[in-house]
């Protein structure tokens, strides 16, 4: 017979077991860019003799550097610009649009909605091709102002599709209240759904912001032009660059990520729950 | 007079749907359109040529089907490593874990980084220089130093390492959903299962499995068409298709479109690869109404 000592040991060392692999994969998350900053502060030398986590010297030139000569601080003001005006335009697009599919009345309306849901599903992987092609000819390739129209059209379906599973749901009264004291429809959408919807719409601006930053394909066949790239692609030109100054692609990696995942640690909620929204409807 | 409110109406969904047909709708018909064109994405003239870009495709193209087999590989490995991973680990927290959270986090900031950032930063440490490669300093630590070369640039290793680096950035994704799948089983399940004599595993094989099946189906869908079209991450990894051996459809595709300016043929393979990405996702599909039919 087993005691019940056995089954304690048993239990606590079938934690233990499980505790100890969840944090090896948990380490194996965090390592690779704890050792991308470490080495974004080490030298062309150092990297190849100081292999421990926290350098034994810091050395801050590699930013300076990458910030200046490489012209990232130019491709990081960049994607800041683009990633605000891309969330400012869906937001106020998408907002209206789905305010309109889910409270007013017009022909059309059903077909035109299952036009935008149909787009999430279809996987059109060569549409970049004929992008390129319509930018050229309306004379908006190589502009920020193709590219942001671009990128709103990518986040929109999505956006439209949140946003109007929040309306659908809210009630009623508070619109009624607004309309019996005069208020114009575009009013009620300003005054009334868009401060109600408050808790979709944080939703919506942290997977669109997460998406145009991040965003790759695009921007490589939109702009040609250095000055106006975004990090994603500077990176690569950056690469070529300096091919063999490792530090320094570090420094510029860390530039680009960073903002990322402090923005994530401090909207963690809103960020999981956006992008797994994307991750089921489309 | 019942026009003016209906034009009013209109005007709420009218930037959305300006901004649709310019930037998706006209795209997508012409991607059908130039698929039948000879076209150098230049010249105002273009040659129509029928169904020949599909021929080329599916006849005269080997470099297609390696690429296409390249992506199965990789989705192959990322479906059967990425996801029991990811359930095993969603498994382990779903056990009253007091760090639940903590993993939460962790386990989702490699999906929330670039493929590009994520490329460079495993490039620099499992490949190019020696000094600093971690992966080889760890195998010659442990005595396996014959095992250490480069990775990415032996067209041996170069694909699985692509495919594991992969599965590295998205196994959060499946550890989110098969997380949250687990926590709306019902605790009064398993504890019924346990009046009834049941151990964990016949607890875990009859309760748990059962309704997990269609979270497990939706997982997979999402890992298949996520993992055929991914590309950027392995131009951060190993700068581009390493002459085939890292090759996927989408860098064929813009290979066809920058490389040898072929936008027909590029708009050709895009509607065949497509249609490749509609087909599995309606067989998954109708795969897990049937799994849900047996249990």
């Amino acid at each position: 017979m087993k005691s019940s000592v056995y089954y304690k040991v048993k239990g606590v060392s079938i934690n233990l077991l499980i505790n100890l692999f969840l944090i090896s994969v948990a380490i194996t998350c965090i390592y690779p860019l704890l050792w991308m900053v470490s080495a974004s502060f080490k030298t062309q030398e150092t990297i190849f003799t100081d292999f421990s986590l926290i350098p034994r010297h810091f050395h801050f030139g590699n930013y300076a550097r990458a910030w200046m000569e490489g012209g990232f601080g130019r491709n990081f003001l960049n994607s800041i610009f683009y990633t605000t005006s891309v969330v400012v335009g869906i937001i106020i697009i998408s907002s209206m649009a789905a305010y309109g599919f889910s409270r007013l009345r017009f022909p059309g309306r059903n077909i035109l909605f299952f036009i935008f849901m149909a787009a999430m599903m279809i996987p059109i992987p060569g549409s970049f091709v004929a992008l390129y092609v319509l930018l050229n000819k309306l004379h908006l390739r190589n502009t920020p102002v193709g590219y942001i129209l671009c990128m709103i059209n990518v986040g929109l379906s999505t956006s439209i599709f949140l946003l109007k599973t929040f309306f659908d749901k809210m009630p009623k009264e508070l619109e009624d209240a607004a309309r019996i004291d005069g208020c114009s429809k575009l009013g009620i959408w300003w005054h009334v759904a868009l401060p109600l919807a408050k808790p979709v719409l944080a939703v919506v601006i942290v997977f669109n912001a997460l998406n145009v930053w991040n965003e790759y394909i695009l921007a490589l066949i939109i702009f040609d032009s250095r000055q106006y790239m975004p990090l994603q692609v500077a990176l690569q030109t950056f690469q070529g660059e300096f091919v063999t100054n490792y530090p320094l692609l570090m420094a510029g990696l860390t530039i680009t990520a960073l903002p990322i995942i402090i923005v994530y640690l401090l909207m963690q909620k809103y960020i999981v729950k956006g992008v797994t929204a994307g991750a089921l409807v489309g | 007079m019942r026009i003016k409110p209906t034009l009013e109406n209109y005007t709420f969904v009218l930037p959305a749907v300006i901004i649709f047909s310019i930037f998706y709708i006209i795209p997508f018909f012409w991607v059908f359109q130039l698929g039948m064109y000879d076209w150098d994405g230049i010249l105002p003239t273009k040659t129509f040529v029928g169904l020949a870009n599909f021929t080329e495709i599916f006849l005269h193209d080997p470099s297609w089907w390696q690429a296409m087999w390249n992506a199965t590989y990789i989705t192959l490995i990322a479906l059967i490593f990425q996801n029991a991973l990811a359930f095993l680990l969603a498994w382990a927290c779903d056990r009253e874990i007091r760090a639940k959270n903590f993993y939460r986090v962790v386990f989702f900031i490699p999906p929330i980084l670039s493929e590009i950032v994520v490329g460079m930063v495993w490039r620099f440490i499992i490949n190019d220089v020696d000094g600093a490669n971690m992966v080889n300093r760890l195998l010659v630590s442990v005595g396996l130093g014959n095992f250490a070369h480069n990775w990415l640039s032996d067209p041996k290793t170069a694909l699985t390492t692509v495919a594991l680096v992969h599965c590295w950035k998205g196994f959060g994704w499946g550890f989110l959903i098969f997380l949250a799948g687990l926590q709306t089983i019902p605790r009064e399940l398993y504890e019924a299962a346990r009046v009834d004599g049941a151990n964990a595993w016949q607890a875990f094989r009859k309760v748990t499995v059962p309704l997990m099946i269609p979270v497990v189906v939706l997982v997979a869908i999402l890992t298949v068409l996520g993992t055929m079209q991914a590309f950027v991450l392995i131009i951060g990894l190993v700068g581009g298709e390493f002459a085939g051996h890292t090759s996927v459809p989408v860098l064929r595709i813009l290979a066809s479109m920058r490389g040898s300016s072929r936008f027909g043929y590029a708009c050709a393979q895009g509607i065949t690869f497509g249609m490749v990405l509609v087909i599995i996702s309606f067989i998954q599909y109708r795969f897990s109404k049937r799994a849900r039919q047996i249990t």
